[in-house]
């Protein structure tokens, strides 16, 4: 009993983790920049939900279509003022170090606007609890939501990806941005459309995660900005449905570590698994290996 | 092709060098007209929370002295600098606050950052008051004298406490092992409870990257049976155990230590219920009705809109026993620092202060403040003595 | 003797410029040493010497895993808290057994650069089979496990030796008089103060001398040769595993010595995420690529200015961290937006063209 306890705990867990994945593996796939920023734009999102809802005291789903209005700009404008001018830059790092960059300041910001104290998080989700096997597990209101989201979402991105014009214009700026251009697809829209989606989802993910982990403050966002990223390289960065089974596996094996192995060293066990996975198989569990040619 | 960018660069570095040289140059011994105390504390970053808290209320603390006269008919000046919760950064605080002309030291906030300065004091010989820093290393030299409990004082009287009152006969632990404060807590507590009629069922840690999630350390605690669970963590966390445990229907008893002192007001929008029947060993309650108490909390809430935790108390206390003891030595501010230092030192042992965090606190020769802790239990949304 | 040498200098650009990278330090050494005998060094300045040469050498070798090897590591902070716990280990006991500082410190150093520079090898044979991003993960995640892993680690001295714990300083077991030397996540405190501002230049030369001979060497060129091109590399005969491991190895040894030097310069020394966590090695990242991927000298004066900044920045109180996140986006721009070298080439060309051009020779 214990075990499916744990179980789904982990994938309480994992679903929190494969919603910031989703957003981290949409950006990298496309664009091929790691996003440091990804973290602290869902503590944006966090933010201004809370402030709409518990400050402003609207309604949940007016605050939750703000956040999403407000990261996507905030998502548009990083990448016109911070990673655009960088983009033909002669090292890829370089727009990688903005990336730092903008983390820090976001956090600097949100810590001048909202203050260092910690803020209790009100749910958005007001789903019951589902009680099973007559009481003695349940899966809270919040897991449900936030696995139901990251579906949809998986379902929705795949389907634009596959289905519409912008979607294909995407796949071939991946690819190779030179070729595309010249076969009349606007590069920059299309780059800038790929930072709207991402951070759109990361303010979905910023409100589902203070939800099921009700606690908010400038720094929340950084530690699952990385985890999410390490789920992301997981599942095989850049596949989407590899960014939602990997952030599912991080989140169960980081709760068996714990509840199995030792609570002080469960970070280690879940980072050395990654590394045998990766050596395992060096592009993640989905990812597509490129050959290499000289 | 990059010469300019090289003789810009080149231009940068050697212009900051020169404007640090030069900063503090003439700052040697103390202007004539006021004491100045440095401020050290984690201002951004993690820690940011604690060191806000102890720069307003010493800001408040050094005002309202001032308006009153202050001492010795000198005024107190407060110079607070940001260590960012880093041991580095924070004696690179303590080096800009003696450019400044700092001849007292009120800091660090947190323990490990603070064992850092503390050697740098002793080298200068400055005085140094920690509010907070609970480490047994904060107070290792004659110069160090700190306003809180030591973690082994804290562990020990805790697990003192749920034996000689019979709170639990099984006792479970949740710490943060990546954090000097709690690991000192825990240990000592550990040790201490040998002696004690209870058992520790369950010990469970968590780590600074690993704090959101709480749901198995709380499923252990349960299925060993444990009827009380110790938390010598911070109100952050112990907020969300407190959800958690909460929405898997899982009621023991909450037991804490000086960090859980503002789990009922530093958490913005903390639903209070959850906190019902939590005990915790604290020196300072934020609803106190004594007068003292309700006149700090009163310009602390107009001044700062936030209500103050602990570490505001222990601030606001390690202030006047400052002006105590600065008024019992009698030193100047036009006097060399190891001189106020050795006037400090010799005064402290004497003096007694009524502060928020006690009444008569006396502090001994090694540092350490002599007060009791009282065990308060949350009922009713506010602090009941037990 | 001394033309002949010119005409060498002259035609050796890299002699040349590794003559101007050494200088700028020396320079920099004696300025300061200059500065602190006239007494007018501000305290503020005089602590930050021995952690600005602590971050140079920590940029240095970073740039050599980044720069020459190609590849990304996110993991460096972990070899220089190696090389900071094991070091600081060996002070504390040796303490009494060797009371001279210098011969103590000395040994402490090589015992770092050893540590870190074993972890590199043991870490760098399954790492540098993986590619880019990979790479960058697994180091990052490597960085993390032993920041964890030292967090619980509890070793006590007694008369019956050593006595290890990952649990408490209780289950160490120690008889009465033994003495706790790392103690989990409280570290270990009181390492003596051995680093200076000397040392710390001595190390930093001693830094340049080895990188910068390696990318003249031999070596080098088949380190360059493997991230220009691997497979051309591997066609021509390099042993690719081995060259990758040199570069790798000596970055994680160096990175050690940088540990050692921060381990002796203050006296508590804890496994932070703020100080050996990701965050450190994302920031010495940054002093690598503002100062310019595979330029030594620009690690060194990115270290210096990126370090100084935020001190500098103090007395702007609550926007102190702003205006340095600013700053850094600015100069990350200013650095490496191609429209701003652009920018920049002109502003060269129409500073150059109002005087007279005066040494015809080529222009670096």
């Amino acid at each position: 009993m214990s075990f499916v306890k744990y179980l789904i705990s982990g994938i309480s867990l994992g679903s929190v983790y494969a919603l910031i994945a989703l957003g981290y593996t949409m950006v990298y796939g496309i664009a091929k920049m790691l996003n440091f920023a990804h973290g602290d734009v869902i503590m944006i999102g966090a933010f201004t939900t809370y402030t709409i809802c518990s400050t402003l005291g609207m309604s949940p789903a007016v605050g939750v279509l703000a956040a999403v209005v407000l990261c996507t700009l905030l998502g548009m404008g990083i990448e016109k003022v911070a990673y655009k001018p960088l983009r033909k830059a002669s090292s890829p790092l370089a727009v990688l170090i903005t990336a730092i960059g903008v983390s820090y300041l976001l956090q600097n910001v949100a810590l001048l606007i909202f203050g260092a104290n910690t803020k209790a998080f009100a749910s958005v989700v007001s789903f019951p609890a589902l009680e099973l096997a007559g009481g003695a597990i349940s899966v809270t209101g919040e897991t449900i939501v936030t696995i139901l989201s990251c579906i949809a979402i998986m379902i929705c991105l795949m389907i634009f990806i596959k289905k519409t014009k912008a979607g294909q214009a995407m796949l071939a700026v991946s690819e190779d941005k030179g070729a595309a251009q010249l076969m009349g697809i606007n590069v920059n829209g299309t780059i800038a459309l790929t930072f709207a989606i991402g951070s759109a989802l990361a303010a979905i993910a910023g409100v589902l995660l203070c939800s099921a982990y009700p606690s908010l403050n400038p720094y929340t966002g950084s530690m699952p900005g990385i985890k999410a990223f390490v789920a992301a390289v997981f599942g095989g960065i850049g596949s989407i449905p590899g960014a939602f089974i990997g952030g599912i596996l991080l989140g169960i094996i980081e709760i068996f570590a714990k509840a199995y192995i030792s609570s002080q060293v469960a970070d280690a066990i879940v980072f050395a698994v990654l590394i045998v996975v990766l050596l395992i198989k060096p592009t993640g569990i989905l990812g597509r290996n490129i050959q290499e040619k000289v | 092709m990059k010469k300019l960018n090289k003789v810009v660069s080149v231009v940068v570095a050697s212009a900051m060098v020169m404007a640090m040289a030069g900063c503090g140059s003439d700052a040697n011994s103390g202007s004539a007209d006021a004491y100045k105390i440095g401020g050290i504390g984690p201002l951004t970053g993690d820690g940011a929370a604690y060191g806000l808290a102890v720069q307003n209320a010493a800001q408040l603390a050094v005002d309202e002295i001032n308006a009153a006269g202050g001492v010795n008919g000198y005024k107190l000046e407060l110079n607070f600098q940001d260590d960012e919760l880093d041991a580095e950064k924070s004696v690179n605080a303590y080096n800009t606050l003696k450019d400044w002309g700092a001849q007292i030291i009120l800091g660090s906030v947190t323990s490990g950052c603070c064992i850092a300065v503390t050697d740098k004091t002793k080298e200068d010989n400055m005085f140094q008051l920690t509010p907070s820093g609970s480490a047994v290393a904060c107070t290792q030299y004659d110069n160090n004298f700190r306003v809180c409990f030591s973690d082994p004082a804290q562990g020990a009287a805790s697990a003192r406490y749920i034996g000689e009152n019979g709170l639990a006969s099984k006792v479970a632990v949740i710490y943060n092992s990546s954090d000097t404060y709690s690991t000192g807590i825990y240990e000592s507590f550990v040790s201490g409870a040998a002696s004690q009629p209870f058992e520790i069922v369950s010990e469970e840690a968590f780590t600074a990257d690993n704090k959101t999630d709480f749901s198995v350390q709380l499923q252990k605690a349960q299925e060993s049976g444990a009827d009380l669970i110790f938390l010598p963590i911070y109100y952050q966390e112990a907020s969300l155990i407190l959800t958690q445990a909460n929405g898997m229907g899982y009621a023991p008893k909450f037991f804490g230590v000086d960090g859980m002192d503002g789990i009922l007001t530093g958490v913005d929008n903390f639903d209070k219920s959850l906190a019902e029947g939590v005990m915790l060993l604290t020196p300072f309650a934020a609803d106190a009705t004594d007068d003292l108490t309700v006149k700090f909390v009163t310009a602390y809430q107009e001044k700062y809109g936030e209500t103050p935790n602990q570490f505001a108390a222990d601030a606001y206390d390690g202030v006047y026993a400052l002006k105590a003891a600065l008024e019992k030595s009698g030193a100047k501010p036009s006097d060399s620092i190891s001189d106020i230092c050795e006037g400090l030192k010799a005064a402290f042992v004497e003096i007694s202060i009524d502060g928020l965090t006690g009444e008569g606190i006396v502090w001994d020769a090694a540092g350490e403040p002599n007060k009791a802790p009282r065990a308060v239990v949350i009922e009713n949304g506010a602090y009941k003595a037990m | 003797m001394k033309t002949a040498f010119m005409t060498k200098l002259r035609s050796n650009k890299a002699l040349k410029s590794n003559l101007i990278t050494f200088g700028m330090v020396i320079i920099a050494y004696i300025l300061m040493e200059i500065l602190m005998a006239a007494g007018v060094l501000s305290n503020l300045l005089k602590g930050l010497l021995v952690p600005l040469c602590v971050y140079a050498i920590l940029a240095v070798s970073l740039n050599l895993t980044v720069g020459i090897l190609g590849e990304l590591s996110l993991g460096h902070a972990g070899f220089m808290c190696v090389g900071a716990f094991s070091s600081a280990f060996f002070s504390k006991c040796m303490q009494e057994a060797i009371p001279i500082a210098g011969v103590r410190f000395t040994l402490a150093i090589l015992i770092g650069a050893l540590c870190a520079g074993l972890f590199g090898i043991l870490i760098g044979i399954p790492v540098l089979r993986l590619k880019g991003d990979y790479l960058a993960i697994v180091t990052l995640a490597f960085g993390e496990i032993i920041k964890n892993l030292v967090n619980i680690l509890y070793i006590g001295i007694d008369e019956n030796g050593f006595h290890f714990s990952t649990k408490s300083s209780l289950e160490l077991n120690m008889s009465e008089n033994g003495k706790i030397i790392i103690q989990g996540a409280q570290g270990i405190t009181g390492t003596p103060n051995d680093s200076s501002f000397t040392v710390g230049i001595l190390l930093l030369l001693i830094t340049l001398f080895i990188v910068l001979n390696l990318i003249h060497s031999r070596d080098g060129r088949a380190i360059m040769a493997i991230r220009d091109n691997t497979i051309a590399a591997e066609s021509v005969g390099i042993n690719i595993t081995k060259y990758k491991l040199m570069a790798f190895s000596i970055s994680a040894a160096l990175a050690g010595v940088a540990g050692v030097l921060y381990a002796h310069n203050i006296s508590t020394l804890t496994a932070l995420p703020k100080n050996f966590g990701y965050n450190m090695s994302i920031m010495i990242l940054v002093f690598v690529v503002l100062g310019g991927i595979g330029n030594i000298r620009g690690s060194i004066i990115a270290a210096v200015i990126l370090t100084l900044l935020p001190e500098l920045l103090r007395g702007l109180n609550d926007y102190r961290m702003l205006i340095y996140a600013v700053v850094l986006i600015a100069m990350m721009l200013f650095n490496w937006a191609p429209s701003c070298i652009r920018w920049r080439e002109k502003m060269t060309y129409w500073l150059k063209s109002k005087k007279p051009v005066k040494n015809s020779g080529k222009e670096a």
